[in-house]
Formats: C-alpha cells, sequence, structure tokens
C-alpha cells in the first residue's frame, strides 16, 4: 500500500465520526481505507500527498470533490485545505478528481436517520456514527442534504495539515535544518534564514515521508481564510462569461445530439416515425434510446429542430394520468397499512382531542409536485472509442454514473473516465443521471465520435423526476390561550424509494423525509404526535432542495400559526413559548428583534408573518411582511435568522441563505406541475415562473453561531418561507390559504 | 449569404435563415458565455446586445440581421480585463451558478447605457425578464447601482 493511502486511514477515517461501541459491521471492513483515486493518473514529478493534495511542478491541487453546482462547495472546500497547508489564495487550483471511494461522504446518510438534531442522546449519537460507516463502506460520494461543509470541516483541514506536515519533512531532509526551525508562508517552506522553497519543489520527496498519525489543527483564532469574507474562486469566470459548464464542452469531430423520451414518465415507446427528421439539414442519424429517440446532427439547434419532427407512439403512463387523480390517491392513503412512521407521539393526542370535544380544529393542506429547472438544461458529452468512455456531465453522484455506464457499455470502470463539470444549478436534479445514460447510448452508436447531447427545455420540465405532492390532516386543541394539542398526518409517496429504486440501492425501512420538518421540531407541546403515510408510487420523484421538509414546513408551521391564532396568542411569542430547544430559541428571538416583531399586524395594508422549521440541523426563523397593493400583494421584506455553528465563508452564506428564501417564496408564489394525460402540463418557464426581480424583497440575514455543530446552509432557508408567507397573508387578508402555490388565491404585485 | 458582425469581427454564414443567433453564437463561433435556458425568451440567458439593444438571441433569426451589429459578454471584458459592469459583478460576489448572468450582465449594460444611473424601479423594468433560479436578485441589484457608479468613474 502507499504511503498516501496509509494517512487516508489514520488521519481521516474517523475525523468526522466518533467511534461508538456496539456497531454491527466488521471492524476490519470499515477501517479498510479506500485507494487513493489520485495514484493511477500520476505522472512523473507529480505527488499525491493523500486523496486532496495533489502538487506538481507549477504547484498545489486541492481536489474539492463535491459537485459545485452554484453553492460554492469547491471555493469553501478549498478554503479548509488551503488554511492548513498554508496557501496563497491567488494560487489556488481546484479540481473535481476522479470518482472515488475515498471520497465518501459521512453526514449523507446520517442525514436519513430518524433522530432530531437537537437529540444528542445515546442511541441517536450511536445511529449517526454508524451513519457515517455505512457511507464509508458504501463510498457514497454524493453531494447533496446540505453536507458539504459539516463533512469537508475536519477531513479537508486534516488533509491540508497533513500534507503541510510532511512537505516540512521534506525541507528538513533537503536542508538539514530541523523541522521545529522551518515554517511555512504562501507555499512555501521557509528557513530560519527567509529561504522559501516552493511545495512543487518538495512534493517529490514528501511523498516519501509516512504520513503522520497525527496532526494538529489551527485554532480559529488563527485562521487567515476561514470565517472572512473570500473571493469565490470561479467569481472572475462567472462574471465574464469564461466559466465553462457541460453544456459549453467543445471537442475535436464532436456530433451534437438531442433526445425525446416518453414524457409519460417510464412509459413504453410503441414506435415512432423519423423519415421527416433523417432528411433534415444536418442530420446524421436519428437512433433508438431507451424511451425514445435522439437526433444526432452537426448542431445543436439542428438536433431538436428534427426531434420536434418525429412522431412518436407513447405508451400509457403507469401511474394515475392527471393530477385530481393523484389527490385522491393521496387523501385516501392515511390508512394503517400505508402507516410508515410515527416518531413523534408525545402525551395522549386523542384523549386531548376527545375532550376538546366541538373546539377540535381540523384542516387539510397540500402542496404539488415542484420541477428542480435549474437554468442549464440537462446535457451529457459522451466518448466511446478504443474501449475507453469518457464523460463529460455535471453530477452529484460520480460513483452512480460509473456504475450506470459500466452497466450500459459492459466497460469495466477503470476504462470509465467521468469528467465532473460545474453546473448551471441542479437543486438536486442531478441527484438523478437518466440524461447522461442517454449520452452514454448515442456515444455507443457513434462510432468513437464525441457526442453532446441537450434537452431542450421542454424536455428538462417534463422529463424532470420531481418533489412530489404531499397532503396533510392536522387536527389541534387550545387550552387557556395556549396550544394544547397538535396532530399532524402527512401523506406523501416516498423519494427514498424511488430515487433508491434507480440507483438500485435499497432504503429499507420507514422514510424519514415523509415527515422531516414536521416530527422533528422543538415544540413542546403536551399532547402532539406526526405520523407519516407512504402513499403509493405515483410518477418517479427525487429530492429537491431541501427534500421532505420543503412541503413540511408549509404543512406543519401553517396549522401550528392556526392554532395559535385560535388561541389568541402572539405568534412569535407562542413559538417562542413552545420551543424547547435553546438554539431554536435564538433564531425565533433574533428574527423578533430584526423585524421589530409587535404582532402580525402593521397597519396601512402591511402585515407580517412568522414561520420555524429545523432542517438539517439548521433551525431558521424567517418574517415576511407583505403590503396590499392594487397590482396585488406586495412582498416587502424578510428577516431570517439561522444558527449554524459556525460560518466559514460569509459571503457565501449570505447568499446561500437569500437564495434558499427566494426559492421557497417564488415557488410557494406561483410554482406547480401539474398531470394531464400522464404529462406535464408546464413545459418552460412562461408557465413555471418562480420569483421575478422586481418581485424580490430585500432580505435580511442574520448568521448565529452558538451551536457546537457546523452546519450546511445550502436547504434550510426554504422550508419556513412558504409558510411565513401564507402566515404573513393571513395576516393581510384574513384568508387562510392551505395549499400551494398562493397564486391559486391572491395575485401577487 | 448572410453577413452582419459579432463583437466587431465580420461573421458570413450560409446557414438556413430561420437558425436562431443563439445557435450560431454557441455551436459555430464558439462564444459559450451566451447561454440557451428556454427558448421562448422567457428567461433572458442569451441576452445580446443587438445595435445597442438588449435582445434575446434565441428570438432572433439570422435571417434578419444582415449588417447588423451584434455584441456578447465576451465584448464586455475578459477575466484579465473585465469591464465596469462586470468588476460590479465581482465585487459583488452577485453569482451563485452563474449560468443566468452573461445574460443579466448584458440586460445591465443595455439598462446602464441609456439610463447612466437608474433607479430600483429601473432596474426591476430592465431586469425582470432575465430569470435567476439560484436567488441572486439583492445582489444583482446592488452590482447594477455599483456599476453605474464604476462607469462614472471610468469616464471622468
Amino acid at each position: 500500500m502507499s504511503r498516501a493511502g496509509k494517512i487516508a486511514r489514520r488521519t481521516f477515517l474517523f475525523g468526522t465520526v466518533a467511534i461508538a461501541g456496539g456497531v454491527a459491521l466488521g471492524y476490519y471492513v470499515v477501517q479498510h481505507p479506500h485507494d487513493n483515486p489520485l495514484k493511477p493518473g500520476l505522472d512523473p514529478g507529480e505527488a499525491a500527498l493523500n486523496p486532496y493534495v495533489l502538487i506538481d511542478a507549477d504547484g498545489v491541487t486541492i481536489i474539492t470533490p463535491r459537485t459545485d453546482m452554484g453553492q460554492g462547495a469547491h471555493s469553501v472546500l478549498a478554503a479548509m485545505v488551503a488554511e492548513e497547508l498554508d496557501l496563497a489564495w491567488s494560487d489556488i487550483r481546484v479540481w473535481d478528481g476522479p470518482p472515488g471511494a475515498a471520497y465518501y461522504n459521512a453526514k449523507v446518510a446520517a442525514e436519513a436517520l430518524p433522530f432530531s438534531a437537537t437529540d444528542d442522546g445515546f442511541v441517536a449519537r450511536n445511529a449517526r456514527a454508524f451513519g457515517g460507516r455505512v457511507a464509508k463502506v458504501l463510498g457514497l460520494q454524493i453531494t447533496g442534504g446540505s453536507t458539504t461543509v459539516p463533512d469537508g470541516f475536519d477531513r479537508m483541514r486534516m488533509a491540508g495539515a497533513a500534507a503541510r506536515q510532511m512537505l516540512i519533512g521534506a525541507a528538513e531532509a533537503e536542508t538539514g535544518i530541523s523541522q521545529a526551525d522551518l515554517t511555512t508562508r504562501d507555499g512555501h517552506v521557509v528557513t530560519p534564514d527567509g529561504e522559501a522553497i516552493a511545495y512543487a519543489d518538495l512534493a517529490v520527496q514528501a511523498a516519501k515521508i509516512a504520513p503522520p498519525d497525527e496532526v494538529a489543527l489551527k485554532s480559529p483564532d488563527d485562521w487567515r481564510y476561514l470565517g472572512q469574507p473570500m473571493e469565490r474562486l470561479d467569481i472572475v469566470a462567472k462574471s465574464t462569461g469564461t466559466q465553462g459548464y457541460g453544456i459549453d464542452i467543445d471537442l475535436p469531430d464532436m456530433l451534437y445530439a438531442t433526445v425525446r423520451t416518453n414524457p409519460r414518465r417510464g412509459g413504453v415507446v410503441r414506435g415512432y416515425d423519423a423519415s421527416k427528421a433523417e432528411g433534415m439539414p444536418g442530420v446524421q442519424r436519428v437512433v433508438p434510446v431507451t424511451g425514445g429517440a435522439g437526433v444526432i446532427a452537426d448542431s445543436t439547434w439542428r438536433a431538436m429542430r428534427a426531434a420536434q419532427e418525429i412522431s412518436f407512439d407513447w405508451g400509457e403512463a403507469p401511474y394515475p394520468a392527471d393530477t385530481a387523480q393523484m389527490w385522491a390517491q393521496l387523501e385516501a392513503s392515511f390508512t394503517e397499512a400505508l402507516q410508515d412512521s410515527r416518531f413523534r407521539d408525545d402525551g395522549d393526542v386523542d384523549a386531548a382531542l376527545e375532550q376538546a370535544g366541538g373546539e377540535v380544529l381540523e384542516a387539510q393542506y397540500r402542496v404539488p409536485h415542484l420541477a428542480h429547472a435549474p437554468l442549464e438544461p440537462m446535457n451529457a458529452t459522451a466518448q466511446l472509442k478504443d474501449g475507453r468512455l469518457d464523460i463529460w456531465a455535471s453530477t452529484q453522484i460520480p460513483m452512480y454514473v460509473v456504475a450506470t455506464a459500466t452497466r450500459l457499455t459492459g466497460l469495466k470502470a477503470e476504462d470509465i473516465h467521468l469528467h465532473n463539470q460545474y453546473a448551471g444549478g441542479s437543486f438536486g436534479r442531478r441527484l438523478e443521471d437518466d440524461f447522461i445514460a442517454e449520452a452514454i447510448e448515442l456515444a455507443m452508436v457513434a462510432e468513437g465520435r464525441p457526442i453532446k447531447m441537450t434537452w431542450t427545455r421542454e424536455e428538462d420540465m417534463s422529463h424532470d423526476f420531481p418533489r412530489p405532492m404531499a397532503v396533510s390532516r392536522a387536527r389541534g386543541a387550545v387550552a387557556d390561550g395556549k396550544v394544547a394539542a397538535f396532530d399532524l398526518s402527512l401523506a406523501t409517496p416516498s423519494v427514498a424509494q424511488s430515487q433508491g429504486g434507480r440507483l438500485n440501492q435499497p432504503m429499507p425501512g420507514p422514510d424519514v423525509a415523509i415527515v422531516a420538518g414536521a416530527w422533528d421540531q422543538p415544540f413542546a407541546i403536551p399532547d402532539y404526535r406526526v405520523t407519516g403515510y407512504r402513499a403509493q408510487p405515483m410518477v418517479p420523484v427525487s429530492s429537491w432542495r431541501s427534500v421532505g421538509a420543503s412541503g413540511n414546513g408549509f404543512l406543519h408551521d401553517c396549522f401550528l400559526d392556526e392554532l395559535i391564532h385560535a388561541a389568541g396568542a402572539d405568534p412569535l411569542q407562542e413559538r417562542l413559548r413552545l420551543c424547547d430547544d435553546p438554539l431554536s430559541r435564538g433564531v425565533l428571538e433574533a428574527v423578533g428583534e430584526m423585524s421589530g416583531w409587535s404582532g402580525p399586524d402593521m397597519g396601512d395594508g402591511r402585515a407580517r408573518g412568522v414561520a420555524f422549521t429545523l432542517s438539517f440541523g439548521v433551525p431558521a426563523a424567517e418574517v415576511v411582511e407583505v403590503s396590499q397593493t392594487n397590482a396585488g400583494l406586495r412582498i416587502d421584506k424578510v428577516f431570517v435568522a439561522v444558527e449554524v455553528g459556525r460560518v466559514l465563508d460569509p459571503v457565501n452564506f449570505d447568499n446561500q441563505v437569500k437564495g434558499g428564501v427566494i426559492w421557497g417564496l417564488g415557488h410557494a408564489m406561483n410554482c406547480e406541475l401539474t398531470y394531464k394525460d400522464g404529462m406535464t402540463e408546464q413545459r418552460n418557464f412562461d408557465s413555471y415562473q418562480g420569483m421575478r426581480l422586481y418581485q424580490a424583497p430585500s432580505i435580511e440575514v442574520r448568521a448565529l453561531e452558538n451551536g457546537e455543530t457546523i452546519r450546511g446552509i445550502g436547504e434550510p432557508a426554504v422550508p419556513p418561507a412558504a409558510p411565513a408567507l401564507a402566515n404573513a397573508i393571513f395576516a393581510a387578508t384574513g384568508q387562510r390559504i392551505r395549499e400551494l402555490p398562493l397564486n391559486r388565491h391572491v395575485s401577487f404585485a | 449569404m448572410i453577413r452582419f458582425t459579432v463583437n466587431g469581427a465580420q461573421v458570413e454564414t450560409d446557414l438556413e435563415p430561420e437558425t436562431p443567433l443563439l445557435w450560431v453564437l454557441r455551436d459555430t463561433l464558439k462564444l459559450t458565455g451566451t447561454k440557451y435556458g428556454c427558448g421562448i425568451a422567457q428567461c433572458g440567458a442569451c441576452t445580446v446586445h443587438l445595435d445597442g439593444i438588449a435582445m434575446r438571441s434565441c428570438q432572433m433569426q439570422i435571417g434578419d440581421l444582415e449588417g447588423a451589429e451584434v455584441a456578447t459578454i465576451e465584448a464586455q471584458g475578459t477575466p484579465e480585463a473585465p469591464g465596469p459592469v462586470q468588476r460590479a459583478w465581482i465585487e459583488h460576489q452577485v453569482a451563485q451558478c452563474g449560468y443566468c448572468q452573461s445574460g443579466q450582465i448584458m440586460a445591465a449594460a443595455a439598462l446602464l447605457a441609456e439610463v447612466p444611473d437608474p433607479d430600483d424601479a429601473q432596474i426591476d423594468d430592465a431586469l425582470s425578464g432575465n430569470l435567476c433560479r439560484c436567488g441572486t436578485y439583492p445582489r444583482i441589484r446592488a452590482a447594477v447601482h455599483r456599476a453605474a457608479e464604476l462607469m462614472r468613474e471610468d469616464t471622468q
């Protein structure tokens, strides 16, 4: 085994995962390190000091093995390494690296466990550790679940610190000067005389040195990058039109393609007539792909135009054909047989509601299917030549893409080379690899030429794996001006079941996402129950920014708001009174202070609503202010407070929170995917708008850093946005809207 | 043969006149800073300047461009020498995924050429056709104001 492999075992393995006794997995399997994925490709003169630090004659490249979809993963991961390795910011180069089990995500599996983030008991802690071990054994290299920062925080800093120590050791061997007298500065080891030796000149020697058993990490007080405003590594490229995305790939001899498959997802293609398309300018061939056909042409537009001229005979949808039938199926899902979980069952809800008699409040809420619709339509480029497959695409699941490619081509994994690309947004869409499989299928008939396959927006929106629709049934009671009982039942198809099925990754046990953002809220309501029902699968669904909490935030918090109103209590004060988690109280108090909260009514046709959701371990509270104008409702201002333990990249943090709020508000205002004849009725941004600039409120963000655990912020600002807006609309109009999008009931300016 | 200029360079093409300018820029001229997002003028990712006016290149057929002057994001500046609007975008770190930002910058540049010191309402009017799925809108507004300042500084 190489030296670099050892460091993975010694330094990284348990960096983020507490060792807990009694875990049932074999010790050896968990201990056994993954190979350093950088080793096989090294040229003479290059050194991979560990899976994250690659040094060649030009300097240091930091491997940032989480996909950058705009959330700034590359910059923040690079900063963690650079902080400890002592690099100059302007010298930093990053690379996604090859797909590798060594790049497993220890946090993503832990997220799928039924322990609330505020639960720090023995069982919860052990289960989280177990989740991380599972991820390691499976080699789950996944970007998602707001885990990039928490998963990378220790591991990436240790990678930098260990590499630095090896470079100092190499300098000692070269100069004879004791390590104790050597220091580092901006990519150099510096001797007491002030001589600076570039890391590049020490790398080959350093790779021969045994990795340290232990490394000391800098105190946060000594940080020069982390916690300070940093310039994103990609900001200049993204401001000058020079950032390359997957859709921009250009290769010698490349052909262009597009694909059309059955818009009834999972339905077959009974046949098609491509005779007209085949005769159109620039068209080389029309070939079958799974579920449809692809057009290969000499330009993207010629391929897209020709594809519209193919007439298809599509098979039926393997799910209810229209949205009304889907709602009916969900409403019929509140049965004992379909009960999936009851992680919260405090007090005796049935007795409390019976005692309340006629005073029980009841309501049904619902949220629609939603598309991811990142602005860059799905695309992938593939070339199969001389027994080697190259893929250029942006994916959050590189290991699964390799598995898909081996299945399609029969090649071995080592003959498949995935070049992960910057993504023009994702929001969870690239946790699926359907579009990459299509490009591979086209490459398999392209006789060695690279094929760039680009979907039309219409193909993208009609072939998403959407956020599933959900229905809630809520009952509750109040007593003495307080919320006394809350019984929430949630029915939705399981994302884990749908997505896991496609990934060939069984997900046994309850699906926590069905109740995420609802069962785990830090409220001490005396009689409090949350039950999840797993509806029968309908359209194939997937993870959408903030996943289960994306809808449950609305379903939970709006009914809580109804109960508080019925109790005659103040929406903020009653949430605070009920809240039994100090960190969560902190964010509620913060938005109260930021917004100058004095009750929902602000006078002059203005009003505000507050909402709270704890998701991904992050308590998030938001206050939305609205006003009634002649043109409709206007969202004037939003205040957000979130608790993340520690902010590593303040600028990007602010951007992620504001983006999350706008994502949550925009979809709540006007977005839904509806189905007719098995197909989405929305095909483009004319009927799926989201928020536009003129509707964007001013947003004030406050980060609290009181928690001991560092958290990711890509998702948690989303769930409370919709309920805060709906609660504000109630305060402004008296209208309690119990479904999304809200523009079914009110118009927005 | 259809003739027009892109960023000052003469372009001659015998492609079908109904070919959208967007795809000539991207696939033929390899000017990939201009993006495809919707193909129906709803997202603004393909915004370019036609004789100085911000236009959606996905809806511009090259047959209508004879003699026209087209400018793309690449004409606004380079990574080494970014233009004032680009400098403002860098300073405010507007981009998240960045995919819409070429179009946002082109829309902003066209606005600033006409209205040197726009207020928020004018910015909203000019840029609301440019969709940003990441939600960078608050920073876009701030960056347009900053670009206006930088352009004034540049001309002083």
